[in-house]
């Protein structure tokens, strides 16, 4: 065994070899911001995809990290998005930059109530207990009409224009740079935080929550915190939608967006940061496809791909990713042995 | 108020005979099937074109019904469902939801979205009067025909051997295999059977619940209640939290039409978390 003072090292630089950025995610990001340049005609559907990808990343955090499945995290993504729409709509906070937070924020104080209700009992009543809350919040919004337009939805919302500059154009460009915006520094932060020791405890709570608790972690503390975050998450994706479409209707909450979701999140690979994104890429640019084909059917497409994705096995479908997740799990233990090495010599 | 309960049990009733099946399942493979609504679906379905197409009676298209949904899921269950059993929570929803979505669509495709109603004889309409409480006809007939498949799924599995080797499986299905019980093929007829039973229901009410594309959808969550309210132990748990929820969610409507379903979600959340193995089942869960 390592002795103390170099065990600490060694865990403190394999954390940050964990962390550091690789190339491809570099190059990710470059060409998600020159797509504000590149592709002007086709930002109407880029910024569909940012809010989805947020959505998803949102969901990553608490499926794919913590492992609780979800059916109802459309509460969430529909709460911000009324809660922009209406900040707007009433003319209560004009800038949307502070509107978003405020919804974020309400989103995840919801997340905090509820995330007590998924601590307790298996699967089923998880998903149960999250389809309720889903379905609560639609009822809600659907009965208090004389506030929200019930099932018209919320109609004359205009937005402001962002930080009193850019306003918001029909043609999707300042909504992209907006959500591009939003998503890489909410990106960064769920970055920061799996790479953490917090993430880390998280993933060895989704492995065996027992085990986790026998070596001294807090269940349930981490579990409520990574919720509440990841709730936030979804509120500010939905927020993102109703500024950039300046409308928020019942289909927010709906269930089939919560399932559409989890269709996201499988396709890019959970447990890992970009599988949402990618998904969302995906998702997006099959659905343009299929649903020029065939608009009233395209559900059955969506079925298929969910039936076929379970039949031949999730792993092999997301097997594509590995070449990703393969480089920087090399490198970063090329980097622990390194270190490993460098240090037992100094000592000797 | 009388009338209330009284509508308030057909609906109970009507929703054990379409969540019964889906009870089995769960209990017996831990099996999360958000399908069941599909098969349901299939049996009204059946009903509509049997009835209202080649107009045969409504009486003989029930059975018809039954055994169609029971064929369509023994089908699933030996090609499709067969590959799930032993994959994650995750997989299964994922697949299920995935079959909903593609029955809802292809029934949308074959039927059109528009709901459609069975047409009933003639001397089951309207209602009539005892005692000052309104009875509707159609009504009394699901509670007597419904109370009647209570009692006959009762003795199935309490007083036959199909029904004991079918217990056995369910409280530990390693030692029934390990006494020569063939549990595959006995899951597989249960699956049949209550996909059949969903069928059913979905015949019956199809007047009274509506019967329209979105079907599986609307009552996914209703079936889920009925089965981890009443547990999966014994057919009595489902069968009065059925109860329970047909008279609740009748008498909430008529009420407190304001609230509409709030009552529902917030009653079953309140007995999740209260009792997350279900109000009627034993303390031990699995």
């Amino acid at each position: 065994m390592l002795p103390p003072p170099i065990a600490i090292r060694v865990a403190t630089e394999w954390l940050a070899a964990r962390a550091r950025w690789q190339p491809l995610e570099v190059a990710f990001w470059i060409v998600a911001f020159a797509a504000i340049w590149l592709f002007p005609d086709r930002h109407l559907i880029l910024t569909e995809i940012t809010w989805l990808g947020l959505f998803a990343l949102s969901l990553d955090l608490i499926l794919g990290y913590a492992g609780i499945i979800s059916l109802g995290h459309a509460a969430f993504f529909g709460l911000g998005a009324y809660a922009a729409a209406l900040l707007a709509k009433y003319e209560i906070i004009n800038e949307p930059v502070l509107a978003l937070l405020v919804a974020g924020l309400a989103a995840m104080a919801l997340g905090f109530v509820t995330s007590f209700l998924v601590l307790r009992g298996s699967d089923l009543t998880r998903l149960m207990v999250t389809l309720g809350v889903a379905l609560l919040l639609r009822e809600l919004a659907n009965r208090l009409g004389w506030l929200t337009g019930g099932a018209d939805g919320l109609q004359g919302v205009s937005i402001k224009p962002v930080l009193g500059m850019f306003r918001f154009d029909m043609f999707g460009h300042t909504g992209y740079a907006y959500s591009l915006t939003v998503l890489f520094i909410l990106f960064l932060i769920a970055r920061r935080l799996v790479n953490s020791p917090f993430g880390l405890s998280l993933m060895s709570v989704k492995g065996n929550p027992l085990r986790a608790s026998a070596i001294g972690i807090s269940v349930d503390a981490r579990l409520i915190a990574i919720y509440t975050v990841a709730a936030g998450f979804a509120g500010i994706a939905g927020a993102l939608l109703a500024q950039t479409t300046s409308f928020a209707s019942l289909e927010v909450f709906s269930f089939d967006r919560s399932a559409d979701l989890l269709l996201v999140l499988i396709i890019g690979g959970a447990g890992y940061l970009y599988g949402g994104l990618i998904g969302a890429i995906i998702f997006k640019f099959m659905q343009d496809y299929l649903s020029a084909l065939t608009p009233q059917y395209w559900p059955f497409w969506i079925g298929l791909v969910l039936v076929v994705i379970v039949l031949v096995g999730r792993d092999r479908i997301t097997s594509w990713t590995a070449p990703f997740r393969r480089i920087a799990s090399h490198l970063n233990w090329r980097a622990l042995a390194r270190h490993v090495a460098a240090s037992s010599s100094e000592r000797r | 108020m009388l009338t209330i309960l009284f509508d308030g049990i057909a609906y109970g009733m009507l929703l054990f005979v379409l969540a019964s099946g889906l009870a089995v399942t769960l209990g017996l493979m831990n099996f999360i099937n958000l399908a069941h609504g599909s098969f349901a679906m299939a049996g009204g379905y059946v009903t509509v074109i049997l009835v209202n197409r080649l107009g045969i009676p409504f009486f003989a298209s029930l059975p018809l019904a039954f055994l169609a949904s029971a064929a369509i899921g023994f089908l699933f269950e030996r090609t499709l469902y067969a590959h799930v059993y032993k994959k994650s929570h995750l997989d299964q929803v994922l697949f299920t939801i995935g079959l909903v979505f593609m029955s809802v669509a292809a029934t949308d495709y074959v039927m059109g979205s528009s709901q459609v109603f069975v047409q009933i004889p003639k001397f089951l309409q309207g209602q009539f009067e005892i005692y000052g409480i309104g009875i509707g006809r159609y009504r009394l007939l699901i509670i007597v025909l419904c109370g009647l498949l209570m009692v006959a799924l009762q003795f199935i599995l309490a007083n036959t051997r199909f029904g004991s080797r079918l217990r056995a499986a369910v409280d530990d299905s390693r030692v029934a295999r390990g006494l020569g019980i063939n549990v595959n093929w006995v899951f597989a007829l249960t699956f049949a059977f209550g996909s059949g039973l969903a069928g059913l229901g979905g015949a019956l009410g199809a007047e009274i619940l509506g019967l329209d594309p979105t079907f599986p959808l609307k009552f996914m969550i209703y079936f889920l209640i009925v089965v981890t309210v009443g547990g999966t132990s014994s057919i009595t748990g489902p069968f009065l939290a059925s109860l329970l929820l047909g008279i609740g969610d009748v008498a909430g409507k008529y009420y407190v039409p304001t609230l509409g379903s709030f009552v529902i979600y917030t009653i079953m959340i309140v007995v999740l978390i209260w009792r997350p193995q279900g109000l009627f089942s034993r303390a031990a869960s699995r």
